[in-house]
């Protein structure tokens, strides 16, 4: 007892009542989960919570951040509809998702398949794929925007070596969002590798043992025993993939900044420039809930595919 | 029986698996082995540059030669960008924000995932739920309310604005209360009977068994915090209280020719996450592998 009393000093004196030593005596049992869940209760609540609703409130407003909200009910999205530059910004970033996605988890898994098997310099290949995973996504865009610069990165200089012509890429409407792309596979590839090679080193030996003894060629064993023991890890890397392309801000915001024209801007990057640079706190927050509720979609998806995988 | 096999295979595999070598360097798996040598290389290939833009000299860059490596070693290239902008100030900003947030985000996190896996309340599923719930949400999408917020509470451009809203994480609190499911109620049980407070008991008996996660979790952190962008761009908005990706975004926007100064920077904001990742590979492959999130 006296221990108990001499750990939580704090937390008792803080409880109200006459003889706290044997309040807290007889109520500690109950109220010590609360006490500890409290700190992550209180940041969930004010800084997560109240937000998620708080961005809705908002949504129905009109407000400049100067003066009160003006309540316009469903105004911001009807503006929305009309918004060429919104609907510009949505369509870019499903053409960022798409462009990402399937190529990251496709050469996540050659990548992942090749280091399964035992080659020399294993550990150090696997790092220097995983490396980019860990680099702050501004230094890759400014690297990344080295590389592709017109007229004296490393690419262009690289394709009229080979006898092609330089590409325009971060100046041109056209080759930016592949510029974008192409970067984004350099940071993901490792990531899907890392998840793929974990789910692979879980496979048991014998199944591949026995295909060989029937004789099955190294495609078939691929085709048959591999890739549907690896359902589940792809499902995985498509939800979690799609989630990370439709959030993009940071690389696109230090590598074109949207541009040229509104050619690369997406929907994150939308929200920070109507909230940030134009003031419209409702009209940014309503496109906020839109994108909050796509990722939500996955989220559920996610999660339930979570559990699935947890009662296996 | 199977399971007999299978328990056996398995050390046996995991075994031979350090000991691969050049012996298996045969038939097909010379051209597997070569691919995924190309593939390292070029995925090596951007950090090198960086490197070799930082250091060489700065006519080399518009010379319209083509040279892969630099004629000469500049080192003067990086005190003459460190210079150009308070990059001091900036590593202080960021080194002060990660180690804090880091302390305070391992600290709480621990503390209610450890509570959601070893007691039962009322309320407990839901609540874990409504964490759960929040795990994809990014806060670039909830950031305007979130900064309206955080300048309500007066700590727009503070270390407070930057790291107290992304103190709590979902995805913390899954994995320890994962982790720490597995953790044997006797334990907990036996240091009760000892006269161990519920705190002491957490902190004696629970954190001691639980470095795995710790490292993880303070791996991850101390990544997040070093890396964020989004984030204190919108909370630091006076250049006294800039973080280093703030600082090279800055350096882009001014001195937008000086591929020189920027590529050293960029290498020198990207050492402190290379020589964690060296000493710690083994847990961000581990924290991802089993988690699925960077």
């Amino acid at each position: 007892m006296s221990v108990k009393q001499s750990t939580e000093p704090a937390t008792r004196d803080r409880r109200p009542g006459g003889n706290r030593g044997s309040w807290w005596g007889r109520n500690q049992k109950r109220l010590v989960p609360y006490l500890f869940i409290a700190p992550n209760m209180i940041v969930f609540t004010v800084f997560v919570f109240v937000p998620i609703l708080f961005a809705f409130y908002i949504s129905f407003n009109e407000w400049s951040l100067i003066g009160t909200p003006q309540f316009i009910g469903l105004g911001n999205y009807v503006e929305m509809l009309g918004d060429g530059q919104f609907w510009r910004a949505f369509y870019n970033t499903l053409v960022y998702t798409v462009g990402t996605v399937p190529g990251s988890i496709a050469l996540g898994l050659l990548v992942a398949v090749g280091l399964n098997r035992k080659l020399p310099g294993l550990a150090l290949l696997r790092s220097l794929f995983f490396v980019p995973v860990i680099i702050s996504l501004v230094a890759v865009a400014l690297i990344a925007s080295w590389m592709f610069n017109d007229n004296y990165g490393v690419i262009n200089a690289a394709l009229e070596a080979l006898g092609f012509e330089g590409v325009p890429w971060l100046s041109s409407p056209v080759w930016a969002m592949p510029s974008l792309i192409i970067t984004t596979l350099w940071i993901r590839i490792g990531f899907c590798m890392v998840i793929y090679l974990a789910a692979l080193q879980s496979i048991p030996v014998e199944l591949y043992q026995a295909a060989q003894v029937d004789g099955a060629t190294a495609w078939r064993q691929f085709r048959h025993i591999t890739w549907p023991l690896l359902g589940p890890t792809t499902f995985l890397l498509l939800i979690l993939n799609v989630i990370y392309s439709l959030h993009v801000f940071d690389l696109i915001y230090v590598m074109t900044g949207g541009g040229p024209g509104s050619s690369t801007s997406v929907l994150v990057q939308y929200i920070y420039q109507m909230a940030f640079q134009e003031s419209q706190m409702g009209y940014a927050s309503a496109v906020g809930v839109v994108l909050y509720l796509m990722l939500l979609v996955f989220t559920v998806f996610q999660w339930r595919m979570t559990r699935q995988g947890e009662n296996v | 029986m199977s399971e007999e096999r299978i328990s056996v295979a398995e050390p046996a595999q995991a075994g031979s698996k350090p000991r691969a070598s050049w012996h298996n360097l045969k038939g097909k798996n010379v051209l597997i082995w070569l691919l995924l040598v190309a593939g390292a290389c070029v995925m090596l290939f951007p950090l090198y540059w960086m490197f070799a833009t930082a250091i060489r000299p700065r006519q080399e860059l518009f010379g319209g030669e083509f040279r892969l490596f630099p004629s000469e070693l500049v080192w003067s290239n990086f005190s003459e960008a460190w210079g150009k902008l308070p990059f001091a100030l900036f590593y202080l900003n960021s080194i002060l924000i990660a180690v804090i947030a880091v302390v305070a985000t391992v600290f709480i996190n621990l503390l209610a995932g450890y509570t959601f896996a070893k007691y039962d309340f009322p309320g407990r599923n839901v609540l874990f739920l409504l964490l759960i719930s929040t795990l994809m949400i990014p806060i670039q999408v909830i950031m305007v309310p979130e900064f309206l917020i955080v300048s309500a509470l007066g700590w727009v451009n503070t270390y407070a604005g930057v790291i107290a809203p992304r103190a709590a994480e979902a995805f913390g609190i899954f994995m320890v209360r994962q982790f720490m499911v597995s953790i044997p109620d006797e334990l907990i049980e036996a240091a009760r009977l000892d006269g161990a407070g519920e705190f002491k008991i957490f902190w004696r008996v629970i954190l001691p068994l639980s470095w795995p996660v710790v490292a993880v979790l303070t791996i991850f952190t101390f990544m997040w915090r070093w890396n964020d962008f989004a984030w204190p761009l919108v909370v630091l908005q006076d250049q006294a209280a800039y973080t280093v990706p703030l600082g090279l975004n800055l350096m882009k926007g001014q001195f937008f020719t000086d591929w020189t100064g920027i590529m050293s920077m960029s290498l020198v904001s990207i050492l402190p996450m290379l020589v964690v990742f060296i000493f710690f590979q083994r847990y961000f492959i581990q924290g991802i592998a089993s988690t699925g999130i960077k």
